[in-house]
């Protein structure tokens, strides 16, 4: 199982670390910090793909506002950001940029499938259509709906935090080597 | 002069007699002008942290939202989980990059910022190195900064930030000429060069003696920061994101905090040229200080939610054919004025009248030439017709 796999099944962090380190105080404030500013900062790539990005800036707007969450600066390079958004279909054509644009953002990075399109292709069953995000980049949050609404995404934004909340700097793949237990 | 408003010196004062018991008398001026270094940085750092959530919460209520509140009351310490996000994310030096300038560039885009707080009076006799040069002196040191965007650009090795740096460049050089022109004015009434002595000379603020003046070096030092309307530099619908596009991690912070620290400057030299510095009543030299630069500084964040972005030739137009000649016009006047009436309330006042007449002057004939103009640009730019 890769690093990446793992962050995804790990539900309750204290499964996963010894029995003596558990009441390690000072290990686990340092994770509460560290995943508190994660969550507080959280910058979105300004990347809209289709009909879905409409969703995910009327989110950014007045009414439902994600800056509340500290997102309110989409940066447009991916080597400041650190969400990207897959808002729409993705065709082959597209297809590249994404892989490269994930890419180049630096760890830690998160991406939320944004919409049925993202997560499985949705009613594009066809040649010029990628099934699904997960066939290029690792997907995180998984968010249906054709498209889903600024509430939903914001939704999502949360399980993210949730997600984010759950993580260890101890047992995360970004701190350490290739091939490093 | 209160006991407040002398406080800070009472405190060197004292810390000298100390120091002095102990130490030879050079000893004593290397330890103070350490004092003197840090309490710098902590003064041009310090607002970046504030500064961080002051634009993020003004943007977001000039577009009737609400802006970071989770973090904190009212989002208060968002500027730290920023600062701690970023110190731990990852650090990429891409491989078409010149390594070593690419490292470089980040610590010298800060330089020039912090060099020029050396000559910011903020307070009565709270100025790090009262030089006889000082206005001179952070003009030309205001200018530097495009040596750390070329720094950064250049090494990157990416052709979006290197349009950027043309674009910087070429807006420098440009904005340079009217800020040079407003300062000499206000030199020329002042008397020196020294920023103590300007501060001293504003028994009326030079806004108010000449505003045409004023107005050109807070548009001036916006274009010299890169600060909306004149942020071509980043224009995130053209290339992407600016010098630095290609910096990540705490790299990147650099260049974050290097823009904020910059937007401060921006107050502090206007305070200081134009708005009396650290004079005004009742309260100590360094609160009215403070007070008058977050005043400047909210104007800057609130224009960047209002104003949108130039286009390049609208830029270099605005400053080649509008600001440079109107301000030697002011120049020339303003000379004249205080040459024949004085220095005094009598100058001050007609040199007012001198401005707003210049003003309505230049602005009839625009509106006259724009009305008879066939061109749908020059109607569009000057009229506002669609």
């Amino acid at each position: 199982m890769s690093e990446r796999e793992i962050h995804h099944t790990l539900t309750v962090p204290e499964t996963l670390v010894p029995e003596d380190l558990q009441r390690n105080a000072l290990l686990t404030s340092v994770d509460s910090v560290y995943n508190w500013a994660r969550r507080r900062s959280m910058w979105p790539l300004t990347f809209g793909l289709a009909c879905c990005a409409l969703e995910m800036i009327a989110a950014g707007a007045a009414r439902y506002d994600y800056g509340r969450l500290g997102m309110d600066i989409p940066f447009s390079s991916p080597r400041q950001s650190d969400l990207l958004i897959i808002s729409g279909t993705i065709t082959h054509k597209m297809a590249p940029q994404l892989i490269r644009l994930w890419n180049q953002m630096p760890e830690p990075k998160y991406s939320i499938a944004m919409g049925a399109c993202t997560v499985s292709g949705g009613t594009f069953d066809s040649y010029a259509v990628v099934q699904g995000a997960a066939e290029l980049i690792p997907v995180d949050i998984y968010l249906p709906g054709c498209p889903p609404r600024p509430e939903a995404l914001i939704y999502a934004f949360t399980k993210l935090h949730e997600m984010v909340g759950q993580q260890s700097v101890k047992t995360v793949s970004w701190y350490r080597k290739e091939g490093e237990a | 002069m209160g006991f407040l408003d002398a406080l800070p010196l009472t405190v060197m004062d004292w810390l000298r007699g100390l120091l002095g018991q102990g130490l030879p008398a050079w000893g004593v001026e290397l330890v103070v002008g350490l004092i003197k270094v840090v309490l710098i940085l902590v003064v041009a750092i310090l607002p970046v942290i504030v500064l961080t959530w002051l634009e993020r919460k003004v943007l977001a209520r000039g577009q009737d939202r609400f802006g970071p509140n989770l973090a904190g009351p009212y989002g208060l310490v968002v500027a730290f989980a920023d600062a701690i996000k970023i110190l731990t994310k990852e650090d990429i030096i891409p491989q078409a990059a010149d390594r070593q300038v690419f490292r470089f560039a980040p610590a010298l885009v800060l330089i020039p910022t912090l060099l020029v707080f050396t000559v910011v009076p903020m307070g009565r006799g709270m100025i790090a190195a009262d030089l006889n040069v000082g206005i001179l002196f952070a003009v030309a040191i205001g200018s530097l900064a495009v040596i750390a965007i070329i720094a950064a650009t250049w090494s990157s090795g990416n052709k979006y930030s290197l349009l950027s740096m043309f674009r910087s460049v070429a807006q420098l050089v440009s904005y340079e000429l009217p800020m040079a022109f407003s300062v000499l004015t206000v030199v020329l009434v002042s008397g020196g060069l020294s920023t103590v002595r300007i501060v001293e000379a504003q028994v009326i603020p030079f806004a108010l003696v000449m505003p045409i003046a004023a107005v050109t070096y807070f548009l001036a030092s916006l274009a010299e920061a890169n600060r909306s309307p004149f942020d071509l530099l980043l224009g995130e619908s053209e290339i992407v994101a600016g010098h630095n596009l290609e910096y990540s991690g705490m790299r990147f912070a650099m260049f974050y905090i290097g823009e904020y620290a910059h937007i401060f400057v921006i107050g502090a030299l206007t305070t200081t040229l134009f708005l009396g510095g650290y004079q005004g009543p009742i309260l100590p030299g360094y609160m009215w200080f403070l007070i008058k630069t977050m005043a400047v500084v909210y104007v800057v964040l609130w224009i960047r939610c209002t104003w949108p972005r130039m286009r390049i030739d609208q830029l270099l137009d605005f400053s080649w054919k509008l600001l440079v000649p109107l301000n030697l016009a002011n120049l020339m006047l303003v000379a004249l004025v205080f040459k024949l009436a004085g220095t005094g309330l009598l100058g001050s006042l007609l040199s007012l009248v001198v401005n707003v007449g210049l003003l309505v002057a230049v602005g009839t004939f625009l509106v006259r030439r724009a009305r008879s103009s066939t061109s749908r640009r020059t109607r569009a730019l000057v009229l506002g017709e669609v």
